[in-house]
């Protein structure tokens, strides 16, 4: 039997990226995976025990229809992996606080309403399994170091860090059976970072990382499969770091 | 195929505990193990049960690591994964009352031995695995939550994180792939804290303090430590070096509330 058989999962940002890479990976191991985006365009990937449901991860009466239809469709929920997010920096004096706002909105709004609203399912749902319902929650590397120039990216992701942390004790404490743990990948060969980063951006992602090289979308879904699964049953409030030794050096 | 299939591995310490089970679950997930110990009858039972390979060896002495390391070249001819997880508290104790002989001790096996492991096993995935691999070591939540009344040991488990790391950037540095990340676990329910447990005179209240440590409010299994090792040890991890995963039931994420 696959390790995620029966289960069932939310991706934010699952059509593209690491998110896309989350979304198989889980669907292989067996899940049903509900994968939230926004926008189908590229919807024609999924695959058979797939869904999509529209998402802007930032508007709460969105929210509310997506667990709806998710509770419609599968009927339960095991699996959140909070991955949407988009990108902040620029030397601060000229960060707009519309731009600010922007990024915390998608990176930081969009994971708390995700466990908010994802929650009171995944409690249910969670009682089925020895190691409960897992959300994983897509920090940063950026989460844990400072970058020159990304300013609002690393408080958003910093905040990702610690919001994990409360709510794994949280729920712990209330006994919950709902595990919450962060995930800080590195530099990841993704479209999205590839396309918008100049080559002597892409040379620095490389020659940065001790291992010399950056990760591929697969090796971070791995990750995030294992604390998705049983295997992972004592791990809560844990940030599990993905980085090729940079944070080591 | 399991996900291990074609690779050897060694465990330190592997008789008893979180080593123990280790040695069953790399086995089980395909890996030809080696462990070391010191326990004769313990390591019988496990290699009888397992099929794993037991030498007797201690971590702290350099000459024994030349002889485990010819053993392992000759009997497996490679080396894929190291469990750096031999470690001891005996003989621990506060800042004001433990001895030199006591402290000396435990810096040999759980920083130098771990050391030597680390060693031998860099030397010998160069020599043999195409200079890939991965080194797990076993340090505790002990690193970041230090205990009063263990000074020795939770001194050198805090060191572990940097050893990890050094270790983590020199393979990376040299070209390898060799990869070497610490994990930290909580309070595991092992053989000797059962003991401890029952062998209070209320084994039910000791039984409860242990589990409170843990806001999951209970003690972490063998098999769950076990699973991590593993999924550190296969090439489903290849990004991650130099890392430290804690393993505690929540017990270093912060506060519980009131």
């Amino acid at each position: 039997m696959k390790r995620l058989e029966g289960r069932v999962a939310l991706v934010t940002g699952g059509l593209r990226g690491i998110g896309e890479a989350v979304a198989a990976r889980l669907a292989e191991e067996g899940a049903s995976v509900m994968v939230a985006d926004l926008d189908a365009s590229d919807g024609g990937r999924l695959g058979g025990n797939m869904a999509y449901v529209r998402l802007d991860v930032g508007d709460e009466s969105q929210w509310q229809a997506a667990v709806t239809a998710v509770r419609a469709r599968f009927g339960r929920l095991d699996i959140l992996v909070a991955n949407a997010g988009i990108g902040g920096t620029g030397p601060i004096r000229e960060v707009t606080l519309e731009d600010w706002h922007k990024t915390m909105r998608v990176n930081l709004d969009g994971v708390f309403l995700a466990t908010k609203h994802c929650a009171d399912l995944m409690a249910e749902s969670g009682r089925d399994h020895p190691g409960g319902a897992s959300i994983v929650n897509i920090s940063s590397i950026m989460g844990l170091v400072g970058l020159a120039t990304a300013g609002p990216y690393n408080a958003s992701k910093g905040a990702v860090r610690l919001l994990t942390k409360a709510n794994a004790l949280e729920f712990a404490q209330a006994k919950l059976p709902i595990r919450v743990n962060s995930v800080h990948p590195g530099f990841v060969e993704t479209p999205l970072l590839v396309n918008s980063s100049p080559q002597e951006a892409i040379d620095f992602y490389h020659a940065g990382t001790p291992m010399g090289r950056m990760a591929q979308p697969s090796e971070i879904a791995s990750v995030v499969a294992f604390l998705a699964s049983d295997d992972a049953s004592f791990m809560t409030g844990s940030e599990l770091v993905v980085d090729g030794g940079w944070t080591a050096q | 195929m399991a996900k291990l299939d074609g690779k050897v591995a060694l465990v330190t310490g592997g008789t008893s505990g979180i080593g123990e089970g280790a040695v069953r679950r790399l086995v089980a997930d395909g890996a030809k193990v080696v462990f070391t110990g010191s326990n004769e009858t313990a390591a019988k039972r496990v290699a009888d049960e397992t099929g794993a390979v037991f030498q007797r060896s201690a971590v702290e002495d350099p000459a024994a690591w030349e002889a485990l390391s010819a053993f392992i070249r000759e009997r497996f001819g490679r080396l894929d994964i190291a469990f750096a997880n031999a470690g001891i508290e005996g003989g621990d104790g506060s800042v004001e009352n433990i001895g030199i002989e006591g402290w000396n001790r435990i810096l040999a096996v759980n920083l130098t031995g771990v050391m030597l492991t680390c060693q031998a096993a860099v030397r010998l995935m160069r020599e043999t695995a195409g200079g890939e691999g991965s080194i797990i070591i076993n340090s505790s939540m002990s690193a970041y939550k230090p205990m009063g009344n263990f000074v020795g040991y939770s001194t050198t488990k805090g060191a572990l994180i940097a050893l990890t790391k050094s270790v983590a950037i020199h393979c990376a540095n040299q070209g390898t792939k060799i990869r070497c990340n610490s994990i930290h676990p909580g309070v595991v329910e092992t053989a000797m804290i059962s003991g401890i447990i029952e062998g209070n005179p209320d084994p039910a209240a000791a039984r409860a303090a242990y589990e409170g440590m843990a806001p999951l409010n209970r003690m972490g299994r063998v098999e769950e430590i076990a699973a991590l090792v593993a999924f550190l040890a296969s090439d489903e991890t290849a990004f991650i070096t130099g890392s430290e995963y804690s393993i505690d039931g929540g017990s270093t994420a912060g506060m519980m509330g009131v």
